[in-house]
């Protein structure tokens, strides 16, 4: 059922548009702004592993090595076998020749698996501290810089950006290494063993790679349309889907199903051409392979009749074809990869690079015993050189409480974020108990506020871990205290597990309740001072009465400010402050602000006069 | 998988028909250039043949290549087109399905899981169908073709194929049965560090007022672990084929010379035959042969391995792209609830009259009544609200109008007629309908606002052929939107984007409510819209709406006292069922759960205030 409330979680889990996982169409990559600077950075991850990277190449090189000697032995065997074409053949030579082939082929294979071994297990761990990297920094970065970053761009780093890291570094490096090694190997033994063939294969491949990027390069155009109009009708199915509502009642199916259509026979020409083109990719490769050993088999059947060359030279040489064409392709390949990793790795170190908070080691002072008074000295806040608090002065004594009020949007949660120090002041001092928070860690200041937020905020995990929390030697009986006094221990002793069920998609709480939880997790914290958000809108009248009387309980002697919706809280205030469009526009008492007829009165009597 | 294949049309099983020749083609010209090749070898070795024999030889395997190269090319292209113009007609089969669905259906499937079948899984199919149906049909054809070429020559050389052939085959069982399975778990893993990341993004302000940021850490490091050993798993997993693969065919291709060699030494040997200028030999061993096929036989090795290689990615892609072929058919197949009625006129001189008439409503299958025995009317004009907990059926009992749902018992009329008689699009046509969230689509002010029927033929600008600028200047002025839409870059023809991203939620909500005021309804619903708006303009939106729509019926969903005090009629509803009926002052006097609601909402002297009037 879709009844308004839903978990905000869930709001924000936005169906995926786009590709997907899957990787990209082949021709496309993405090209990183500075190379060489993404790059350096990298390597400061490999720094820990540069002893064992070192191994494995080594084992790389030495590897691809013995696995270009073979066909010069398949040649030797050829020779052998025509020598003894008119007689017997000398076997015992062949046998020799045949252990020391299989020997070859042994140590290179273990040399091949040491390196796989080697790299999987180097990007891994390259990939598992990057992402311990970003969480941390998450942690250490300034509230402040997540009101312009949207989550999913975040989460795509610790994600995709580190996977795709993991899986191209992994392949890129070993592949660049042992396929330049390849290249210039055969390369080597191709002209050692004939110069004439080695030419004859070196030409017949090359004409093939060149006909190959000609195709290639013909059909970029196509994978970037198809590229666009992916991301179009994606676009376009998502946006019908989710205000399906909508499109029905204002009849609008026809209309946008005539859009959806036109985008749909654009994806099919531009999709079809695409897809024709990058399935070409294969039959060429088979082509050019083709070509060598046809260009390797006739030219060399020509020089063996004419006697230049031994038969065994065109053995060796449908070996050397296929194990030269290889090299070529794959360093394409590990430079693309290289590119893709660079551009990930960009957007992983931008992250990493955010400036953070303030260092706050060196302050040794801490508040202790703290009575609660807050005093606001000339304090100046704003947003890009916008001053939006200018000049706020006000006491506040132990155990008095705040209202905030004003319209959606006016800021109130600036003043949360300025007592918390979520965000620092430009200007003036905010005391806690005669002593300037910045004078303290920022940890000293949050241990001394509770905060109940309207965005009810539980994780995944039982009750009880969701009311202890972070809290140390929190004793069963504390947490059944602290769910009586506001009224839910009953509700959660009817659950099947009790305060170990665990809070998940599935078992969902009304809003009431999570309300409650987060409210028995503040009475845990028992912290002097109390920071406390009022829900807008009632969501069940039952419940919301228990969250009313839970919060009362709440702000009973501790000093609190309360983004406030309720009138009674609001009368009650010692102080109320009244917020406008960020501004701070007046403060004061219920009465002396009402009778003054300013804002304040204009925002109380709208609230309940009738239309 | 195959289910889904019905929705090719004839043309393209022939054009299939057609690429399968030529795959057949193809694999025959694949086979046939070795067979030159031995030619060229036998050639080569008889001593006396002509150069040009060679030559010959040379430019029919050339002609094979070109000959492969193009079979393969029209393969491709007659596959590649079948794949597109399939997944073409898919995906507008799928939007079609979507668009004739119902809320029931939609909430069965989840919008974003319909969105990813059209999009994701469409493409899945589509990518199956030009790669691997080819390779399905080609790589058996290959693997049988070259193990026939080899056998019969030789047996030894058929038993080192089948060795490596195993070889490959074991390697490959090995990865797909240990190795693939874990990618699976991969994705769930990554989910689990997703979800431990958003968790902490969105309580940041909760994690650091606790100074828990080394307890989320920990949380994230376990995350973290778990995928790392898995990760590691799969990537050393995966990093063994390379080398198995190139020792298997190193070596296979040095059995197939050694044991050339052995079975020539076998032979009897070659002999000179005398007299002969220049001297011929007698072969009686068939040396020579053995010979040339020696130097051929690696080529067919490789191409059975090859064979087999395809076969093993298969089995990795095709549970892929069935699992999406299900998933496809599951929404096609899905039967439809809701179909509309005949009717295109209402009966004269009614108009915007709401009847209910002992209305219900349950899941199918369900066994509680969301809504049970409602009824009430609303007449032209009137403003009627509904209130009441999360849960009481509010929301439900205004979507019954627009048959989002329909009701499972009594009958809903409007202007006398039963919303089931009706014509989607006349029912539709009579209603303005306000979503909680509210809904934008990427386009102008303008368009959002005119969105609807009737519009003008140019894709892209949807805008109602007979609404003017004048009268969406007046829905958003009437919606309270004026002031921030001309300080928009662009004013009436300012963009928004994709879901309107680019203004705020009170702002998105204003324009949701002019573009019902624009479709100048006879019948107004608002869903909960007003709860996204602060009170002042809340305030002033219910003024300008009561000044101006004073001949349409107004059904409003609200949370909020304020909003709905002064409405002609309030329905409390508690858990489905109609608990009191009547005005504010009345129902302050006689109904406990709205005194009850009144009481969290307002302070005594409203309270008193309102029954005092």
């Amino acid at each position: 059922m879709s009844e308004p409330t839903r978990n905000n979680n869930q709001q924000m889990r936005r169906p995926m548009a786009g590709m997907g996982r899957g990787g990209p169409m082949p021709g496309i990559v993405e090209k990183p702004k500075n190379f060489k600077l993404a790059i350096k950075k990298l390597t400061r991850y490999m720094k820990a592993y540069l002893v064992v990277m070192i191994v494995a190449l080594v084992a790389a090189v030495a590897g691809t090595v013995l696995r270009i000697m073979t066909p010069d032995y398949v040649k030797k065997i050829t020779n052998e076998v025509i020598k003894g074409l008119g007689g017997t053949v000398d076997m015992d030579t062949v046998w020799t020749i045949i252990w020391i082939v299989v020997g070859l082929q042994l140590v290179a294979l273990l040399l091949n698996l040491v390196q796989g071994f080697i790299m999987s297990t180097v990007t891994q761990k390259i990939s598992k501290r990057m992402r311990t990297d970003i969480s941390m920094k998450i942690n250490r970065l300034p509230l402040k810089y997540f009101n312009g970053a949207s989550y999913g761009d975040v989460l795509s780093r610790v994600t995709n950006d580190v996977d795709t890291i993991g899986m191209t570094l992994n392949q890129s490096i070993a592949t660049l290494v042992s396929a330049t090694t390849m290249f210039l190997g055969v390369l080597l033994m191709m002209f050692v063993t004939s110069w004439m063939m080695a030419l004859t294969a070196i030409g017949a491949t090359f004409v093939g790679f060149i006909l190959m990027m000609v195709i290639m390069k013909a059909s970029q155009k196509y994978f970037t349309s198809q590229q666009e109009e992916l991301g179009k009708i994606n676009g376009h199915i998502e946006e019908t889907y989710t205000g399906q509502a909508i499109v029905k009642v204002y009849n609008a199916g026809p209309m946008l199903k005539r859009d959806f259509e036109s985008i749909n026979t654009k994806l099919y020409r531009s999709g079809w051409k695409s897809q024709f083109l990058s399935g070409l990719m294969m039959p060429l490769m088979a082509f050019v392979g083709n070509i060598g050993y046809i260009a390797v088999c006739v030219v060399g059947a020509v020089l063996a009749m004419k006697g230049i060359i031994t038969f065994g030279v065109i053995a060796a040489f449908m070996i050397y074809i296929r194990l030269f064409t290889q090299p070529l392709s794959q360093l394409a390949q590990a430079a693309s990869n290289l590119q893709r990793t660079a551009a990930a790795g960009e957007r992983v170190f931008e992250f990493l690079d955010e400036p953070e908070m303030e260092n706050e080691s060196a302050k040794m002072k801490r508040l202790e015993n703290v009575k609660g008074a807050v005093e606001f000295k000339n304090v100046r806040f704003g947003y890009d050189e916008k001053i939006i608090i200018n000049d706020f002065t006000a006491s506040v004594k132990a155990g008095q409480k705040i209202a905030i009020v004003g319209p959606t949007g006016a800021g109130k949660t600036t003043m949360v974020n300025l007592l918390m120090r979520f965000f620092e002041t430009q200007g003036g001092q905010i005391l806690l108990d005669g002593v300037p928070t910045t004078e303290v860690p920022r940890e000293n200041i949050h241990e001394q506020f509770c905060m109940v937020l309207q965005d009810t905020w539980l994780f995944e995990g039982t009750i009880r871990d969701n009311i202890v929390y972070s809290k140390q030697g929190v004793s069963n009986e504390q947490v059944e205290e602290a769910c009586k006094a506001v009224g839910i221990h009953h509700f959660i002793q009817t659950l099947p597990d009790g305060y170990n069920t665990i809070l998940n998609d599935k078992a969902s709480l009304s809003e009431g309740e999570k309300q409650l939880l987060t409210i028995a997790r503040a009475i845990i914290k028992n912290a002097p001072l109390l920071i406390l958000d009022e829900a807008t809108s009632s969501v069940d009248t039952r419940t919301e009465r228990r969250v009313q009387s839970a919060m009362d309980k709440l702000m009973d002697g501790r000093t609190s400010f309360v983004i406030a919706h309720r009138l009674s809280t609001i009368k009650n205030a010692d102080m109320i402050i009244v917020m406008r469009d960020g501004d701070i526009v007046e403060s004061g008492k219920h009465a002396t602000l009402l009778q003054k007829g300013g804002f304040y009165a204009e925002l109380y009597n709208s609230q309940f006069e009738t239309a | 998988m195959f289910k889904v294949f019905k929705y090719l049309k004839s043309a393209e099983w022939l054009m299939f028909a057609v690429a399968f020749v030529f795959i057949v083609g193809q694999v025959w010209l694949d086979l046939k250039a070795p067979e030159f090749m031995a030619e060229i070898t036998r050639l080569v070795q008889s001593p006396g043949s002509k150069m040009s024999a060679i030559w010959t030889q040379g430019l029919y395997m050339l002609m094979t290549a070109f000959g492969s190269l193009a079979a393969a090319v029209i393969t491709g292209f007659v596959m590649s087109k079948i794949a597109a113009s399939f997944s073409q007609r898919l995906r507008s089969k799928m939007y079609d399905k979507v668009d004739a669905f119902s809320s029931a259906e939609i909430n069965k499937f989840s919008t974003s899981s319909l969105i990813t079948r059209t999009t994701n899984d469409v493409m899945q199919v589509s990518g199956f169908m030009a790669m691997g149906l080819q390779t399905l049909v080609k790589s058996p054809i290959l693997a049988i073709w070259a193990i026939l070429k080899i056998t019969g020559k030789g047996v030894e050389w058929s038993v080192a194929t089948a060795v490596a052939s195993g070889g490959i085959i074991l390697l490959l069982t090995f990865l797909i049965v240990l190795v693939i399975p874990k990618f699976k778990k991969m994705q769930t893993l990554t989910d689990n560090i997703n979800k431990v990341t958003r968790e902490n993004l969105t309580g940041l302000p909760v994690v650091r007022a606790y100074n828990a940021e080394n307890y989320q850490q920990a949380k994230f490091e376990r995350a973290n672990k778990e995928l790392t050993d898995t990760q590691l798993f799969t990537s050393r997993g995966m990093a063994i084929m390379e080398p198995f693969m190139g020792f298997i065919m190193g070596t296979l291709t040095l059995a197939i010379y050694a044991i050339g060699a052995i079975l020539i030494n076998k032979a009897a040997p070659m002999t000179p035959i005398p007299g002969t200028n220049p001297i011929e030999f007698d072969d009686p061993g068939g040396r020579l042969v053995l010979f040339s096929d020696m130097m051929v036989f690696s080529s067919y090795a490789m191409q059975v391995i090859f064979a087999f290689m395809l076969i093993a990615m298969l089995f990795i892609f095709i549970p892929r792209a069935s699992v999406s072929a299900k998933r496809i058919n599951e929404v096609l197949d899905t039967p439809l609830s809701i179909t509309q009625g005949s009717v295109e006129q209402s009966i004269g001189g009614k108009n915007g009259d709401i009847v209910f008439n002992n209305v219900g409503f349950k899941y199918p299958g369900a066994a509680d009544y969301v809504l049970q025995g409602i009824s009430f009317t609303a007449k032209q004009g009137e403003t009627v609200a509904f209130i009441g907990s999360t849960g009481s059926g509010k929301s439900t009992l205004v979507n019954l109008i627009p048959r989002f749902y329909d009701a499972t018992e009594g009958e809903i009329l409007l202007d006398g007629v039963n919303v089931r008689d009706y014509r989607f699009e006349t029912l539709r046509g009579k209603l303005g309908y306000v979503s909680q969230k509210a809904v934008l689509f990427t386009g102008t002010v303008k368009s959002n606002v005119a969105f609807g029927a009737g519009m003008t033929p140019a894709p892209g600008n949807f805008v109602r052929s007979e609404i003017t600028d004048q009268q969406i200047r007046k829905a958003i002025e009437i919606a309270q939107g004026k002031d921030f839409v001309e300080k928009l870059e662009g004013a009436y023809d300012g963009q928004i984007a994709r879901g309107g991203g680019n203004i705020s939620g009170g702002q998105k909500q204003r324009l949701a409510i002019a573009r019902a005021v624009a479709k100048n309804p006879e019948v107004y619903i608002f869903d909960d819209s007003f709860s996204a708006l602060d009170y002042k303009t809340d305030r002033l939106l219910r003024k300008a709406l009561k000044d101006e729509l004073k001949t349409a019926t107004c059904l409003i969903v609200a949370q909020r006292i304020g909003t709905i005090m002064d409405a002609d009629k309030i329905v409390v509803l508690d858990e489905g069922k109609i608990v009191g009926q009547g005005t504010h002052r009345e129902l302050l006097k006689s109904c406990a759960v709205y005194k009850e609601i009144a009481a969290s909402q307002l302070s005594e002297e409203e309270l008193k205030k309102g029954s005092a009037l």
